[in-house]
């Protein structure tokens, strides 16, 4: 029966439901683009450079792919609570904090997989740009470019992990109805308190939504390998 | 056709100069102390066989590979290079050709492009992607990234190495097509007809060593170092250091 209901949510499209998914995707999309720019950037940054400590940084960022979100839920509750180096900013406990957190989390995760991405990418390239003597900046928007599709796949994964984790978001954004609530918080939640056609229909449209992202990373890559090669 | 040397009273000044030129990596010596110059001319073939230094040598020469010793003379704005297996860009036929004149501080127009593709017969393949053509295609689009630079020096290493004949035959078109415009070819082979087929001067390397250079046909005719004899002869050449 529960079952029966929980559809009957989805398909009346019950403002509750609705305003749970909105903000969920809103905040995982913000961080994933956030997260995007910063570990394209690093990862970029690590794959066509040498310098003292890289491969340490290398590992330290592999490792980091595997943080715990409560860990990381923790760390951004301490900086930005009243009594923490960022308590000034007044941001716990809203959507914004959730952002950082979830940024937090994937950043390493889109940094480490497009250094491995990029780094293989200049092994291939390497003397070829180097006999065109293609410049610096140059180098750097072709692999890019060329890694594109590949690049697209570990943004996606990105995104799944941070529209996957509950831990994070828990903390940092309390949970609060109408405000921070979003999927996976919800379905921890009302699973407590025995509402499970709620919780049902969330976790319907939350693997839904997975599936489409799945559905759209292998779709690059048929496209891609049909149009590029 | 193949020498377009046009005054032949004056010499011509060098292209290229290496200088008791070494390369070693780790403990192996790969080439040593090679000095030679490449001047304006008819293609130069570099002979010799596997490991004898050949790809080194082209690499040292374009500046892919810095010398362990002595020294390499040659502005690197005036040389191209097409690898036995060029790397193709994820992006069409086109858009290879306008990037390799992007790099080189060209305009990379329609026409430009249209015209380096042409030069190579490439032009109804332009929007295919680059990486879905044929391997000789894909060895003459590299001919055309190369040639767009406007080169003074075209490097090869052994560009038609996995190629079929009629492939061969394109490539070796193109690249006595360029000889024939002035640009100074110096392609490495070990295919003997390949070598006598396009070949103005021959410059043999055995055991990392540059042990012969002579005009073509002398060098086929009438080779000097035990090395080339036996090389030509169908011989293995193999160094006293490999079979001790």
């Amino acid at each position: 029966m529960d079952e029966t209901s929980a559809f009957q949510l989805i398909l009346s499209g019950d403002p509750q439901l609705l305003a749970i998914v909105k903000l969920s995707l809103a905040v995982t999309l913000a961080a994933t683009l956030i997260a995007g720019v910063l570990g394209l950037s690093l990862g970029a940054c690590l794959a066509l450079t040498q310098f003292p400590g890289r491969q340490g940084l290398v590992i330290a960022l592999n490792a980091l792919m595997g943080l715990p979100p409560v860990v990381v839920g923790l760390l951004v509750f301490l900086a930005l609570s009243r009594s923490g180096p960022l308590g000034f900013l007044g941001l716990l406990f809203t959507p914004q904090a959730m952002i950082i957190a979830q940024t937090i989390l994937i950043t390493p995760i889109i940094a480490a997989l497009s250094r491995q991405v990029i780094e293989d990418f200049w092994a291939e390239y390497k003397d070829e740009f180097t006999a065109m003597d293609v410049p610096g900046a140059m180098r750097v928007r072709a692999l890019l470019w060329d890694a594109r599709f590949s690049l697209v796949t570990i943004l996606l994964a990105g995104f799944g992990r941070a529209a996957a984790e509950v831990g994070a978001v828990m903390i940092v954004g309390g949970n609060i109805e109408g405000f921070t609530r979003v999927m996976t918080t919800s379905i921890a939640l009302e699973t407590s308190k025995g509402d499970l056609p709620l919780a049902i229909s969330l976790g319907i449209i939350l693997i839904a939504i997975m599936f489409c992202v799945n559905a759209l990373a292998w779709g690059v890559r048929q496209w891609s390998v049909r149009h590029a090669g | 056709m193949q020498d377009k040397r046009t005054d032949k009273n004056a010499a011509p000044q060098p292209l290229l100069r290496l200088c008791n030129a070494s390369l070693r990596y780790g403990v192996v010596d790969v080439l040593q102390d090679v000095c030679l110059e490449i001047s304006a001319g008819g293609p130069v073939i570099l002979m010799g066989p596997n490991g004898s230094g050949k790809t080194s040598l082209l690499k040292l020469m374009m500046g892919l590979a810095a010398p362990s010793s002595g020294d390499v003379d040659c502005a690197r704005s005036q040389v191209s290079f097409v690898f036995q297996k060029s790397v193709m860009l994820r992006r069409s036929v086109a858009a290879n050709v306008a990037f390799a004149l992007q790099a080189a501080g060209l305009p990379a127009n329609d026409k430009a492009v249209r015209a380096a593709l042409d030069r190579v017969g490439l032009s109804h393949l332009a929007q295919r992607p680059a990486r879905r053509l044929s391997g000789g295609e894909q060895q003459r689009l590299a001919l055309a990234r190369a040639l767009s630079r406007n080169p003074a020096i075209l490097f090869l290493d052994e560009p038609t190495a996995s190629l079929d004949p009629a492939q061969t035959k394109a490539v070796e078109d193109i690249v006595q097509a360029s000889a024939a415009m002035g640009v100074k070819i110096v392609m490495s082979t070990h295919d003997i007809g390949q070598a006598r087929r396009l070949g103005s001067e021959v410059l043999f390397l055995a055991h990392g060593r540059l042990v012969e250079r002579a005009p073509a046909a002398s060098f086929f005719n009438k080779p000097e170092s035990p090395e080339a004899q036996r090389f030509l002869a169908g011989e293995l050449v193999i160094s006293q250091e490999a079979l001790s």
